[in-house]
């Protein structure tokens, strides 16, 4: 293997499907074989049973109040924090009012906030979207200041020559020489969003993929905690590829 | 009357805390007139680029003023054009989007420029997907296409490899001869000053002064042959002669210092 030295398409896709069949075999090997006791691992096929049940019992509900509660919250923050994470950038008197604040906030673990967010908020949707917004905003509004701060300042200098105001420049420069990177920073957030949603739902939640995984667990039923996890990661990597479409759409320029 | 007066312009940077200031000018005095095409030329590291900011509005003289057609300058703005060395198209926008930039371009400007810097067929291009060259070219079109007073380029071409940049350099005098728009043009190349020139201020090594004011008379319309004439070659040994001395200077300079 050369270092650097790109594989084809194809060659790209088999290596990561190899991968998948790969821990699928291990897993069938370990719990078929009988090395693994069902009552901490379910078998594949267990767990696809315990899945299909799910599904005919409701999941799909379940399903649908987790990712209304990950795009809430997070449509929430991003609303808020990329104007502000822009503000922040593009001035610097702003940047230095709430940066201090920002950075300290960005530390505190979203899931510690759980309890007092109950206390606040009850056990209802505004406490889950509540969750999911302390956990992305800090995030996403210090990654956009620096993106926007990091502008190219020779392009910021050619729009001045050009008769640019100050106004401009964030509206006609600093905006879309940024766009590209805020929307892969909104990507990555939205996926730290997901960890969040689930913290939230194992405590103090009638639904959701996490309160029927908490569920599970006093049950013992590792198969349908399993397909649990199995769905977030399915509705993460949609949500994931669907994001880089749309990218990708958006910001032709920018790619090579 | 003089289009643009450089007065007493004096640029120092603060440096190292406790260390004495870098004086990067040391009073420039320079008038431009209507239609003039000025080169600065001066070996790097003199001060050239500084100067020629400080009348784009993007650096501000510790003293002096720069004054265009008697408003003094004091921030960038549409009547004074710039080129950079390196590339500045804005990369989300196509080759015509960004020649539309300016408030002053119009369709029909960018129009006609996009044909006269030979970029037809390519107005839906992204920047990235054209040569240095072609970059260089639409950096032009942009700037004159916002229809300044004067057009300050700095090495534009200083990026660009010799063939394209000896292509580059006939195409804006074509541009000059055609719509005798007022140019200060810095490089450190001599050929290049020569060439493009009516007068060419050849600045001292650091602090940059005006060594001397060279007057080109080579004549209008000029062809690349002229580079090998005897006039040319004459302008040349003095050029050089001014030059070395001042680039030998410099480089004394930077290995005095630390």
């Amino acid at each position: 293997m050369t270092p650097l030295k790109p594989v084809t398409p194809g060659a790209r896709v088999a290596l990561g499907v190899a991968f998948f069949v790969l821990f699928f075999a291990a897993w069938a090997a370990a719990t078929f074989g009988g090395f693994v006791s069902p009552t901490f691992l379910a078998d594949p096929a267990t767990m696809l049973r315990e899945g299909w049940n799910l599904l005919a019992h409701g999941f799909v509900r379940d399903i649908l109040i987790t990712v209304w509660r990950v795009f809430g919250g997070f449509l929430i923050a991003a609303a808020i924090g990329v104007p502000l994470g822009m503000a922040m950038g593009a001035y610097k008197p702003i940047e230095g009012f709430f940066e201090p604040f920002i950075s300290f906030s960005r530390y505190l673990p979203a899931s510690a906030f759980i309890p007092l967010l109950i206390l606040w908020a009850g056990t209802g949707e505004a406490q889950k979207l509540l969750v999911i917004f302390v956990g992305s905003f800090f995030q996403i509004v210090l990654m956009v200041a620096v993106v926007i701060g990091n502008t190219r300042r020779d392009l910021v200098e050619a729009a001045y020559t050009l008769g640019a105001s100050d106004r401009e420049i964030v509206g006609r420069v600093l905006l879309p020489s940024g766009a590209p990177e805020i929307a892969e920073i909104l990507r990555l957030v939205l996926g730290w969003a997901w960890t969040y949603v689930i913290v939230a739902e194992l405590i103090g939640a009638s639904a959701g993929i996490g309160h029927m995984i908490m569920d599970s667990q006093a049950l013992l039923n590792t198969g349908q905690i399993i397909f649990g996890i199995l769905v977030i990661g399915c509705i993460g990597l949609v949500s994931d590829l669907l994001f880089k479409a749309l990218n990708r759409r958006l910001f032709p320029w920018s790619l090579a | 009357m003089n289009r643009l007066a450089i007065e007493a312009v004096v640029k120092q940077f603060p440096g190292v805390p406790g260390g004495a200031v870098t004086r990067a000018l040391e009073r420039i005095d320079l008038s431009v007139e209507d239609n003039d095409f000025l080169c600065i030329l001066g070996p790097s590291g003199c001060g050239k680029s500084t100067l020629l900011r400080i009348v784009a509005g993007l650096e501000t003289p510790t003293a002096g003023s720069v004054l265009l057609d008697a408003q003094p300058v004091s921030r960038p703005g549409p009547d004074r054009g710039m080129v950079f060395q390196s590339y500045t198209l804005f990369p989300w926008l196509t080759i015509e989007q960004n020649i539309l930039f300016g408030a002053r371009s119009t369709h029909a400007k960018a129009a006609d420029l996009i044909s006269r810097v030979g970029l037809k067929g390519f107005e839906n291009h992204y920047p990235k997907m054209l040569s240095g060259g072609m970059q260089q070219r639409t950096a032009l079109a942009r700037a004159l296409a916002n229809d300044p007073k004067v057009l300050l380029l700095d090495e534009p071409f200083g990026a660009l490899d010799h063939q394209t940049r000896a292509l580059m350099q006939e195409l804006l005098l074509g541009i000059w001869e055609a719509d005798r728009k007022t140019v200060l043009f810095v490089t450190h190349d001599i050929d290049e000053a020569i060439f493009m020139a009516n007068r060419v201020a050849v600045m001292s090594a650091r602090p940059g002064r005006i060594k001397a004011i060279v007057p080109i008379d080579l004549q209008h319309p000029r062809h690349y042959t002229m580079k090998t004439s005897a006039e040319f070659s004459a302008y040349k040994a003095r050029l050089t002669e001014e030059i070395r001395v001042e680039a030998m200077k410099a480089a004394q300079m930077e290995e005095v210092s630390p």
